[in-house]
This record gives structure tokens, sequence and C-alpha cells, in this order.
């Protein structure tokens, strides 16, 4: 029954793609409020108005499938970034109570304090997944019973730093790209078409970076299948900062988000089949195997996901067709 | 303290946060969902542009409220693995999949279609849209049953096994067919109604008073508001007696902790009040009435109930030494609290049905203005009195509900997971108390000054928005 483990690391990859795609363009539109004037920054929320909840359930989906499918992981990665995860909630907790209230008092600084939770909420878990995820490249001190050993300040050591700008980074012109397609304002989209390409190549000389900082901070090189998702991530995202120069909005947007799919499917593919390793001892890594729930578990997981998660991804589909047209004045009055 | 304490505080104060927005959500979701359905079956003009403009003023509270229990779901969801992770570990294969399954199958519902809900007001037709906020409620409602599986377990464990040190699923079928979970589901899901319902008299109370442009509409609505709490509050004590009665076999401590009773009696008394004293196993004094817990418990005044001190024992012949006894003085004034809210609700929901179908109504509007000076005759009128107290009571169903979590999670102590685990065995090993103290002072601190926002807004709103057939 050992395929199920490697079906549910595959399930693992699908919701985290997701997740980095759906709520990737949501923090960049969140860190491009900053500097925006009351009237800019509106519509730039409401953009992703109507999809930001949905898409942080990829998230939160991503959270609970790990704690079903493997336990040893959940538990041990919570409680390993503790106060991380702490720093996240709060910025998550301040973005999404301020989507719903900023427009519930007729108050220019009001609006102006949520927006600035907005920037906040959206500038921090992007930059925390990335230490997040670097950290699980780069292995930590786990114990034999799968227990942290570190502190807090064990996890900021410079690579984790390097793909937590990578990450924010290339979310920001993820969002710049997402919102091409979205906003209709002539001088707003003039001013984003020229910062979105120099957002774009900031990207580009980042995710580089961070692809060679993982080379040279983690044993993932060993395996040289990671090397194909990254490489054709960087690639896919060259192209779309050549289309999003070009005008080219939709084709822009597609290669970013494959970008991020490369990166996202690169950095699972160089843990697998670990999902936490332990710099202190190889087998005392948290692999898909000694992690995982019981076959039985993992089956009615199975069955329950191959329904549900097509399901999801057919009415979630029809939100951005029924949202596919762009913003104007107009919108705002809701 | 040591950081199973501190991290228990954390869990009881963001949990009962939590629970605070979570009832409303449940009730206020079905309440938007049943004025849209009269919205889009209503044939007067002037009525629909009233029931749209009611179905947006209840909506925008729903929403404020919606928005305040997802960001702390998101902190209930991190919390087992960031303060628990032995539990994590221990429970992992039984309590991930409601978990997983309550995002798959509820949270992405909710919160897509609220979001279609609050922008495709002109991008859908009238009854697609409706159908939206249909399945917002429903998804919350069945994001409520899987949490309540999941919580069942850790109080009636079911359909499992254990196995290398931690506990496996063998039966799915039994988990969500735990006889606990047919106590907790419906008590929560009737409990929400009641808080919906509360809320919207309240609301509609204020605005009858306050508002004269919008007094017309909300004299309408009041009448719903007073039957939905009301079918709430009776649903909410049936299945709360429904589900104590089963407590005599699914978790007989925790039954004979509510009630005090230390000693296994056959009949037992009820005690109305009790001195109790937790070191001698006893009350020190008490008021009972002879075979009233029997009859409550068994419909008939014959009927064995256990008790607490022998409950211990057996307790401890099973799993050794050790104090098995919930924190009754708690238990007790806490069950006494909630049952007592339940009824003084009740009562006021009553009484406000007689003004909102029989008093209001042969008013003239005028009469019910409020500017009359503090000494004339009308100002003292029972139904103005009435609608002015109203608002002032809206604490009472958010206190019933807290502390109805209180005496579940509480009257499972010293287990996390009855039988299996013990709290002090699930706490996060690696966690430092200068760590927890942070987060919970930090949490704490958020907590309050979103609360205080929040409510801030919604008053805000309540107090501005006006519903009358005027087009805008």
């Amino acid at each position: 029954m050992e395929i199920l483990n490697i079906v549910w690391f595959v399930l693992i990859v699908v919701l985290f793609t997701g997740f980095f795609i759906l709520e990737g363009f949501d923090y960049g539109v969140g860190m491009l409020l900053i500097g925006k004037n009351d009237y800019e920054r509106s519509m730039l929320i409401r953009a992703i108005g109507p999809i930001w909840d949905g898409n942080e359930v990829w998230m939160i989906t991503a959270g609970g499938a790990m704690f079903a499918a493997f336990p040893h992981v959940y538990a041990t990665m919570f409680s390993t970034f503790y106060l991380a995860l702490f720093l996240m909630l709060l910025a998550l907790i301040l973005r999404g109570v301020a989507f719903e209230l900023r427009t519930k008092y007729p108050a220019s600084d009001w609006r102006k304090t949520w927006d600035y939770a907005i920037i906040f909420g959206s500038l921090l878990p992007a930059i925390l997944w990335g230490v997040a995820m670097a950290n699980l490249l780069q292995g930590l001190p786990i114990n034999d019973k799968m227990h942290y050993l570190g502190n807090f300040f064990d996890l900021l050591t410079p690579y984790p730093i390097i793909a937590g700008l990578a990450f924010a980074a290339v979310f920001l012109y993820h969002g710049a790209a997402f919102l091409m397609l979205k906003l209709s304002d002539e001088s707003m989209l003039l001013e984003l078409k020229r910062k979105g390409v120099q957002f774009g190549i900031i990207a580009l000389i980042l995710y580089i970076v961070f692809f060679a900082a993982t080379g040279f901070s983690t044993n993932v090189t060993k395996s040289l299948i990671w090397y194909t998702p990254f490489v054709i991530g960087a690639i896919c995202l060259l192209i779309s900062i050549n289309s999003y120069k070009l005008g080219r909005q939709i084709p822009a947007f597609i290669f970013s988000t494959l970008s991020i799919v490369g990166i996202t499917i690169g950095m699972f593919t160089g843990l697998f089949p670990n999902l936490m390793v332990s710099n202190l001892n190889q087998d005392w890594s948290l692999t898909i195997y000694n992690a995982a729930s019981t076959p039985h578990t993992l089956a009615i997981m199975t069955g329950a996901a191959l329904v549900l998660v097509p399901i999801v991804l057919v009415y979630q589909g029809w939100t951005y067709k029924i949202f596919k047209e762009r913003i104007t004045p107009n919108d705002l009055k809701h | 303290m040591d950081t199973v304490l501190l991290s228990r505080w954390q869990f009881a104060i963001t949990t009962i946060y939590h629970f605070l927005f979570v009832p409303v959500t449940l009730g206020l979701s079905i309440f938007v969902a049943l004025l849209e359905t009269w919205y889009i079956n209503c044939d007067s003009y002037e009525g629909r542009i009233k029931l749209k403009k009611l179905v947006k003023f209840f909506g925008t509270i729903f929403l404020i409220n919606f928005a305040m229990g997802v960001v702390t779901g998101i902190v209930q969801e991190f919390h087992f693995g960031m303060n628990w992770s032995e539990y994590a570990r221990f429970m992992g294969d039984i309590f991930g999949a409601p978990l997983a399954l309550e995002a798959l199958t509820a949270f992405f519902l909710e919160s897509t279609f609220l979001g279609i809900w609050i922008f495709g007001w002109d991008k859908l037709s009238e009854k697609k849209h409706c159908l939206c906020i249909w399945l917002v409620a429903f998804g919350s409602n069945l994001s409520a049953f899987w949490i309540l599986v999941a919580n069942s377990f850790m109080q009636h464990p079911v359909g499992y096994a254990v196995e290398n040190g931690r506990a496996v699923m063998t039966d799915f079928f039994a988990l969500i067919t735990n006889p606990y979970v047919f106590g907790e589901y419906p008590h929560a899901l009737f409990a929400g109604i009641s808080t919906g319902g509360f809320v919207a008299i309240a609301v509609c109370a204020w605005k009858i008073l306050h508002d004269e442009e919008s007094r017309e509409a909300f004299t309408r609505v009041l009448k719903v508001a007073v039957l939905y709490c009301m079918i709430g509050l009776f649903g909410v004590m049936g299945s709360g007696h429904f589900h104590a009665q089963h407590l005599n076999n699914l978790n007989p401590m925790k039954l004979a902790s509510f009630e005090a009773l230390w000693e296994t009696e056959d009949p037992a008394p009820f005690a109305v009040y009790a001195d109790i004293n937790k070191e001698l196993g006893r009350n020190d004094d008490e008021f009972l009435i002879p075979y009233m817990f029997s009859f409550m418990v068994h419909n008939s005044f014959h009927g064995e109930v256990r008790g607490i001190n022998d409950l211990q024992s057996e307790a401890m012949e099973k799993y050794g030494n050790g104090n098995y006894i919930p924190d009754v003085k708690g238990m007790f004034w806490s069950f006494r609290a909630m049952v007592g809210i339940g009824g003084l609700m009740l009562t006021i929901v009553f009484i406000t049905a007689i003004f909102a179908f029989f008093v209001i109504p042969r008013k003239s509007p005028k009469n019910l203005a409020a500017p009359t000076p503090m000494w004339s005759f009308e100002y003292w009128s029972l139904s103005y009195c009435w609608l002015k107290l109203l608002p002032f009571l809206v604490p009472l169903p958010f206190i019933a509900n807290s502390v109805g979590w209180y005496i579940v999670e509480a009257g499972r102590q010293p287990w996390i997971v009855v039988g299996l685990q013990r709290t002090a065995e699930a706490i996060s090993p690696n966690l430092s108390t200068g760590e927890v103290w942070l987060t919970l002072i930090g949490f704490t601190a958020i907590y309050l000054v979103l609360a205080i926002l929040a409510l801030f807004a919604a008053i805000h709103h309540i107090r501005k928005t006006t519903v009358t057939e005027k087009e805008i």
C-alpha cells in the first residue's frame, strides 16, 4: 500500500502549488498597495475581493491534509515553526479582518489603517513561507523522537532569508501580472506596466540566487531530477517577463503561474521522499513512510480527495468566470 | 506556570473567542438565506426593495462576524500542531481526517460562494444568487459537523485501535456516527440558530426605536426573528436534554460533575444549590429536589445515576492512580448558568413575541418614537421599555455558548482524549514557557483590539444603514 504514501505526497504538492499560485497573487496585490492612493488601493483590493478567501482555503486545506496524511510532519513542523507561525497567524488575522472592515466605516484614515494591515498581512506570510520551505530543504536539528531541538532564531540563517525574499519577489511580480488582467484604469495600467517589469527582473534575480543557494546550502542536489522543474520555472519566469514587457498580458500571467509551479515542484522533488530533513542523523528525518497515517486512513482520504478536489476546482473556476471582467470604478459601489 | 497550563489557557481563550463568532455564523447565515428567499419570492415592488436592503443589512452583520470567525479559526487549526504536537502525533490518524474533510467539503464551499454572494448581486440571476447564500449556510453548518466529529472522538473514542503507541482509525463510519456527535451537533446547530435569532431580535428592537425611516421594515423582521430564535431555543433545549441523558452511558463522570453528585444513588436527587468541597469529595451544604436527577436521566423516578467518587475509584482501577475528577465547582455552576440563560432567553423571546405580533402592529409608528420626554406616560409604556431593554440583553447567548464549551472541554479533564491520552502528555516538548507566554499575550491582545474594532464597525453599520422602500 506504499503507493498511497506517494499519492499523498503528490496531493500535498498539488495543494501547496494551488496555494502558492492563488495566494501568491493575492499576497502580491497586497504588497502592491504600498504607495497607492485611496482610490487605487480600493481598486486593487476589489480585484481580489471575491476570491481571496477561497484562495486562502488552499493553505488551510494543505495544513489539514498534512495533518490527516502525515500527522508526524504536521506535529513536528508546526511546533518547530512555533513563533514563525504565530507571526504568520497575526498577519493573516489582520489581513483577513482588514478586507472586511475597511469598507465598513466611511473615513479615509480608517481605510488607510486597514490597508496597512493588508500590506503587512501579505508581505510577512509571503516571506515566512519562503523561510519555512528553505528550512525544510536545508534540514533542521530533529532528534530521534521527531522533536525539534533548536529555537526560532536558528530558523533565520541566510539561506532561508534569501528564500523568503525570493518568494516575496516572485509573488509581487505574480500579483502585478494578475492585476494587468484585472484593472481598467489607463494610468494605473501604465504605471503597473513600467514597474512590473522591474519587479519581474528582481524576482528573476532572487529566484536564481535562491536556486544557487539551494545548491550550496542543502543536500537536495544529490538527485539531479530536482533541477529540471527549477530550471523550467526560471525559463517560464523569463518568458513571462518578456510577454509582460510586450503587453501580452495573458501569457505573462500563465507563465508566472508556471514559474510558481516549477519552484514548488522543484522544492518538493528535492525533498522526496523526505518531508522534514534531520541534519543530526539521516535516519531521523521524517519521510512519507515513517510520518504517515495508516493505509486505512490514507485510503479513505484518497477517495475523498479524488472526489472533492475536482468539485472544488469546478466551482472555484466558475468564480473566476463570473468575475472575469476588468474592474471599473462602478464596481467599488459594493 | 508551565507550558501545559499556559497552552491550556491559550487554547481556552482562543477557542472561546472563536466560538463567540461561530454560532452567529451558523445562525445568521440561515437567517440571511431565509430573508433572501423571501425577497426573491416577493411580488410587490416596494416589498422587494425593502427586502433586498434587509438582506444586505443583515448580510453585512453576518460578513463582519464571518471574517472574525474565519481568521480566528485558522489559529485553532494551527494550534493542534503548534502547542499540542504530541496530541497531533498520537491522534493524527483519526483527528486529521475530519479536519481535512472540513476544509475540503465546507471551508472551500462557504468561502468561495460567500465571495460570489458579496460581489455577485448584478452578475447572477436572483435564484443563483440566493443559492449562493444557501451554500454558504450549508457549508458553515457542515463545517460544524466535521469539527464536532473530531471533538466527539476526544470525549468518547469509537472505531479505533491503539497500535505502536498511537490511536489509529479502524472504522471511519463509526467515527462519523459516534453517538456523542448526535448530541453535540444538533445542540451546537440550534445554539447557533438561537444566537443568530437573538442578535437579530436585538438589532430589530434598536432599529424600531431609533430609526424612524426603517421602522416599518424592522417591525416585520422582528416577527421572523422571534420565531426563528424560538425554534432555536426549543431545539437547543431538546437536544441538550437528549445529549445529557446519553452522557449517562457515554461520559458519566461529566454528567455527575454537572450535578455535583458525589455518591451513586437510586433514585438520585437534583441539587439546585451545592457548596462543593472537592477535597473531601462531598457537598458541605446543598438544596436537593429528591428523585429529580433520576427522572431527568431515565424519564422515571427510579434509576441509578453513578456518583463522582465511585467513578473515580473505577477510573483508578482502570487507568492507575491519579485524579480523574474534573473541576466540579466550575462544571456545576457553568451548567446552571448555561441552562438558566437558556430558560431566561426563552422567556424573553416569548414576551418579545407578544409585543412583536400583538402590541407593536397596533401602534401607529409615531407612538414608538423615542422623543417623548422621560417624565411622559408614553416613555414608560411597556412596549417602549421592553424594546429599549432588548439590545442590552445581547450578551446572554454568548455567555451561554461560552460556558457550554467550557463544560464540554473541562468535563473531560485530566484527559485530552478520554481514556487514551492525558492533557499533560499532549504538549509540544520543544516549547519554552517564554514562547508560550509571548503567544498567549499576543493572541489575547490582538483579539481584544479586533473585538473592539469589529464591534465598532458593526454598530456603525446598524446605526447608519436605513431600510426603506426608496430606491438607492
